[in-house]
């Protein structure tokens, strides 16, 4: 659908970060592209060098505090699950109101990112057991939801309900994608209905909630799984902080909306650090796949 | 009239809000409170009555009148519990075969610390898949502002109708503003670009009809009755399935 676009809106926008909840801007990511050299790094809660290449197979983990750094969708897949292939690789949008500089942005992301949007799906096997999934990445205007990433998610949960697979999502996301507007919007419904359909089916998702998860995502099917986990201390909400402290005009509380905290309010099945992802996900899964022969017995 | 001055018409002060639209178009409406889990969120009106004659069920966002009455409906930006609330009353209404007919006017859900703490995600999450799942038709009209993920949770309906001043979208035009260009005052472009006006809406798909509202004058209510009427009985002994299916495809075209 063509729509008129107004000349001085040409302008590029300032910010990277969208949705109703945008939550502080992370600092900027290490333009890897531009050095492609980069050896070292400063951790960015400890302040200390480590080697990126020790960062890198530590799964972004700092070695020297603990601190677990954002990694991207592609490397999140790594850490947990094995012989992954990949599905909905083509799946690219545009700009579908006409947008001022969407377009540009757009071309920018995925030059920078090497993506076409903000989200990686495919299948693998977690702990022997084949899944479909899909990884969501910071890096793509911090996980903002628009219809390639709604519709590629609707995709995986549909593949996922016919070949009968569970679902693992690695999520992420500021919340919707405003430059599409009530598209972006109806991205929360369609992946509703595809989340509903799967789990109709007897199908098993498990949704880990990555820092942030916020906005549209996690008002959709970020909170729509059997099992929801989280990364320890993960910021998890409606709402961004910022937001909500505009709202009440009051300073929100140390470790509100963590992890941590939704998981004390109910809302969270459990916590698991990093380097435990993947164990807990094998274990999860091998569960629900057990042959019922077994538990009749 | 330019989008920014349908947003501002959408917030007019005067403009009916959903208690109205409940009293002239539902008879014999009977209000049904809380959500059996926290609270009764009076953000959110829900309950029984009859439309041309077929007992439905009815949920509104409600901003309220005059001030007095704004605040004690925290001008219909509802918390979790109102979400329960819908979905419970939406349950009902399927047991018992029952249409739901949902009106939206809210600016969004309520951001606030007891909304985080009773999970106003996992809450406006679950209103969107259980509506979206719901056995039984299912129309929403939206009357004013069409906030975002907090209006979406009463839209995941068979048809989303709207009327001639009203917006849907999924963010404010001043949050827009205020993230993208870090301006506050391109409000009235941001209100452009997002496409969140009646007629934009109708050429997206994103709903089915557009209603005149002629000043929201006696025929305006009678009219607007007549045709949610005909709706209803147009969806009577159709396959439930069937409708299930239909509205999964609604939503799978986006
Ligand atoms: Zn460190």
């Amino acid at each position: 659908m063509k729509f008129d676009l107004k000349k001085f809106f040409s302008r590029k926008p300032k910010n990277e970060l969208e949705g109703e909840a945008a939550p502080q801007p992370a600092p900027e990511a290490p333009a890897e592209a531009a050095i492609p050299e980069k050896l070292a790094e400063k951790c960015e809660k400890c302040g200390q060098i480590v080697l990126s290449a020790d960062m890198e197979e530590n799964f972004g983990i700092c070695p020297k505090c603990g601190h677990c750094k954002k990694i991207d969708a592609r490397a999140r897949i790594r850490l947990c699950a094995e012989n992954f292939e990949e599905l909905f690789a083509d799946e690219a949008g545009g700009n579908i109101l006409g947008f001022p500089g969407y377009d540009e942005k757009l071309a920018a992301l995925r030059a920078k990112t090497g993506e076409k949007d903000a989200v990686v799906c495919g299948t693998a096997d977690i702990g022997g057991v084949r899944c479909a999934l899909f990884s969501m990445d910071y890096r793509f205007q911090m996980g903002s939801m628009g219809h390639t990433v709604g519709e590629k998610i609707t995709k995986t949960f549909e593949y996922a309900a016919e070949e009968r697979l569970p679902v693992v999502g690695f999520i992420l996301s500021g919340g919707a994608r405003m430059q599409e507007g009530i598209v972006s919007l109806m991205q929360m419904a369609k992946t509703s209905a595809a989340v509903a359909c799967h789990g109709e089916a007897g199908l098993l998702y498990i949704a880990v909630l990555c820092d942030p998860t916020t906005g549209g995502v996690s008002a959709s099917f970020a909170f729509e799984a059997d099992i929801i986990m989280a990364e320890k201390g993960a910021l998890i909400g409606f709402a961004g902080p910022r937001v909500i402290e505009q709202t009440i005009r009051q300073t929100l509380p140390e470790g509100f909306q963590r992890a941590e905290f939704l998981q004390e309010k109910g809302f969270v099945d459990l916590i698991v650090e990093r380097k435990e992802m993947k164990d807990t996900l094998a274990a999860l899964l091998k569960l629900h796949a057990a042959p019922e022969k077994e538990a009749e017995l | 009239m330019n989008a920014y001055d349908i947003v501002l018409k959408s917030r007019e002060k005067g403009r009916p809000t959903a208690v109205r639209y409940i009293s002239r178009i539902v008879d014999g409406f009977i209000e049904l409170h809380g959500d059996r889990r926290f609270a009764d969120d009076a953000a959110i009106v829900g309950g029984v009555g009859f439309v041309g004659g077929m007992p439905v069920t009815v949920i509104g966002i409600e901003k309220g009148e005059d001030t007095n009455d704004k605040i004690a409906h925290n001008f219909g930006c509802a918390h979790p519990e109102g979400y329960r609330k819908a979905v419970r009353l939406m349950k009902e209404a399927e047991k018992f075969g029952r249409p739901v007919l949902c009106f939206v006017d809210t600016s969004g859900a309520y951001c606030g610390i007891g909304a985080e703490e009773r999970g106003q995600s996992e809450a406006i999450a679950s209103s969107i898949l259980e509506m979206i799942r719901l056995k039984t038709p299912t129309l929403s009209v939206v009357i004013g502002e069409g906030g975002s993920g907090g209006a979406l949770g009463l839209c995941a309906a068979d048809e989303v109708w709207i009327t001639e001043t009203s917006t849907y979208s999924v963010i404010s035009p001043e949050g827009c503003a205020s993230i993208l260009w870090k301006d506050s005052a391109k409000v009235a472009e941001a209100s452009e670009c997002l496409k969140m006006t009646a007629p934009d809406l109708e050429a997206l798909g994103a709903v089915e009809k557009v209603i005149p509202e002629r000043g929201f004058c006696d025929e305006f209510f009678e009219d607007l009755k007549a045709d949610i009427a005909r709706f209803f009985r147009g969806k009577r002994g159709v396959c439930l399935d069937e409708l299930v299916r239909a509205r999964y495809e609604r939503f799978r075209k986006f």
